[in-house]
């Protein structure tokens, strides 16, 4: 069979989402911010909301974020996405909007702004990239670092009596009562990436019907940072992440 | 003809009634005083029933402003409003708004300071107001008001600048001004704009990419500094289209008189009482007041200076407009200052005394 039979419109199982832009991505081979946007682009398209999204992205590796998705953005300053995300929502309240922030933005600088817009109910999801260390930056400490790891800012490893103990702010946005999708999840496997996928629409849907907030957590590898190859990285996450930042949801009233 | 609505009421109140009759979209704030009234009001009002204007009570002055750095980016007319502290607080999302040049609106009913400061009236915000306030180069435009009919009548003013050369705008006034009750006209309802009307005055805005456009983003990053560089000259020439057109100022017994005070503010409707009492002494004296702090009257007050004897710049503060004065007349005549710090408040009696001690002796 000659290739342009193989590649034939009727054959094909697969293809890159609409709503991902032909642009080169600055994320390092191996990160998992790729698959979260691929994730991300996929569930719009599927709702077909790319006309009425507004996405708010962070100071991070998501940075760019605006670039990667054919839709409407506003890049926010370090820590405020949930902010500039409730201006946006409370403006346009039929627009799904989301943030997506890291762990420093989200955990770290933002937590006062996270907390209180979790709180607050506001119908938008927040896709939440924890990979324990601040990427852009070259690997400093993070607020969600696990005791023992090393880091640029702790060559030691983190050490509580000096750096204080790891932030799990999933945990903490369960009991929120603004909360109405709180849920954990990684990019790691096949099986994985069909979850996250599906906790992100179980999210967008939940910000679309009124429900409150939500916040998808994604464990995720910075192999850069963590100075691993892209394989060791996914390993480590499994060994050391997991048991700390354990998956699954830990709150669902959505009824979706 | 429809009477006119006269009401009496702090200028802080006037803020929140003009608000919702001039068509905003989104009031976002924080708690403060002497600004309260502004919040405590718009709740009062509920106008979420009437126009369908959102009121909402954020958790920091961070948070206001960048829930206005949002709803600005969508296209809305959004304000906050808070005091000198809380203004301190959101020179990062107003610098983030100058860069991603978005026309929100907000409010700065000042209080003395350094730091806590008092909860007393002051003017010693005006070099963070005037300067940017932020990090980079920038300015926001500043709009002055020495009543509260102004207070009124600017909130549906800085929106117009602000769409208009989509740059935040400000009103910079005082715990005076903020407090004080004086009878006011209320400007006449103007409707909130429909979603085609904001999509055909803000074809920029991040608000849903509809399918005949490409994404809009909103934002103040470039790595490239040849980009970066363009983009500063490009604000820089909006800067200066501002300068030579939104001037603003007002003049009172400047004809005859051998002396100018330049006041702004609270300080300007004093310094009217000083020029009344000074020229009851026989001092000829007229009031300068700047109505635009940024773009600040320059040449108007050259113009002005250059055939009189002396001028007094009478601010509630240490002395920061008068540098602008110096700046202006540059040498021309005598510049001097005047001003009352910490929260105290100037009698024109002292006015007309500085005047007499440091221009006329």
């Amino acid at each position: 069979m000659a290739v342009n039979d193989i590649i034939a419109p009727e054959n094909l199982v697969y293809q890159k989402p609409k709503l991902m832009n032909d642009t080169t991505m600055h994320y390092c081979p191996g990160c998992s911010h790729g698959v979260v946007h691929k994730l991300v682009a996929e569930v719009i398209a599927d709702m077909e909301m790319e006309e009425k999204t507004v996405g708010v992205c962070p100071v991070g590796c998501a940075v760019f974020a605006y670039r990667y998705l054919d839709i409407d953005w506003q890049e926010a300053a370090h820590g405020r996405a949930p902010a500039v995300a409730t201006g946006v929502k409370r403006m346009w309240p039929d627009r799904l909007v989301f943030t997506y922030q890291g762990d420093g933005d989200l955990a770290c600088i933002g937590t006062a702004e996270t907390i209180h817009a979790l709180n607050r109910g506001e119908n938008i999801t927040i896709i939440f990239i924890n990979n324990a260390i601040y990427g852009m930056t070259g690997g400093q400490m993070a607020p969600t670092t696990l005791i023992g790891q090393k880091t640029a800012t702790c060559p030691y490893g983190r050490n509580p009596d000096i750096h204080g103990y790891p932030l799990n702010m999933t945990d903490l946005a369960s009991r929120l009562e603004g909360t109405c999708f709180v849920t954990r999840q990684s990019v790691d496997t096949v099986a994985s990436i069909t979850k996250a996928k599906k906790a992100i629409r179980k999210a967008f849907e939940a910000s679309m019907q009124g429900k409150g907030s939500s916040l998808v957590e994604i464990v995720a590898t910075c192999n850069s940072g963590w100075k691993l190859t892209p394989a060791q990285a996914n390993e480590w996450m499994r060994e050391n992440m997991f048991p700390h930042y354990v998956k699954g949801d830990l709150k669902d009233t959505t009824g979706i | 003809m429809a009477e006119k609505e006269v009401m009496l009421m702090k200028g802080n109140e006037a803020i929140a009634h003009a608000a919702i009759r001039c068509g905003t979209d989104g009031y976002f704030g924080y708690p403060i005083t002497p600004q309260s009234e502004i919040i405590e009001t718009l709740a009062e009002l509920k106008p979420w029933e009437t126009t369908g204007m959102v009121v909402l009570q954020a958790e920091s002055e961070t948070a206001s402003i960048n829930m206005i750095y949002g709803g600005a980016g969508a296209g809305k007319r959004v304000l906050t409003s808070s005091s000198s502290p809380g203004i301190a607080l959101m020179q990062e999302g107003i610098s983030y708004m100058a860069g991603a040049e978005l026309p929100g609106v907000f409010i700065n009913v000042q209080r003395g300071g350094p730091g806590l400061g008092t909860i007393q009236p002051s003017q010693s915000d005006y070099f963070q107001a005037t300067r940017g306030g932020g990090n980079g180069d920038y300015n926001v435009i500043v709009l002055a008001p020495n009543s509260v009919q102004e207070m009124a009548d600017f909130v549906d003013l800085a929106f117009e600048l602000a769409f208009k050369y989509r740059n935040p705008a400000m009103i910079l006034s005082d715990g005076v001004i903020g407090q004080m009750m004086e009878k006011i006209i209320l400007p006449p309802m103007k409707p909130r704009r429909t979603e085609e009307e904001i999509r055909k005055e803000c074809p920029w805005a991040a608000m849903g990419r509809k399918a005949d456009r490409n994404p809009n983003i909103i934002t103040s990053l470039e790595l490239k500094s040849e980009v970066m560089e363009q983009r500063n000259i490009h604000l820089q020439e909006k800067y200066k289209t501002i300068r030579e057109n939104e001037v603003r100022y007002e003049t009172r017994n400047c004809e005859d008189a051998d002396y100018i005070i330049v006041s702004f503010g609270s300080a300007a409707r004093i310094g009217e009482k000083a020029v009344e009492l000074a020229r009851e002494q026989g001092i000829k004296v007229g009031l300068f007041r700047p109505i635009t702090l940024w773009p600040f009257p320059s040449k108007e007050i050259l113009e002005l200076a250059k055939s009189k004897k002396g001028v007094l710049v009478s601010e509630i503060n240490a002395g920061q407009m008068v540098q602008d004065v110096r700046l202006a007349v540059n040498g021309a005549v005598p510049v001097e200052h005047f001003g009352r710090l910490g929260g105290i408040v100037p009698d024109p009696e002292e006015i007309v005394e500085a005047l007499k001690e440091k221009l006329i002796k």
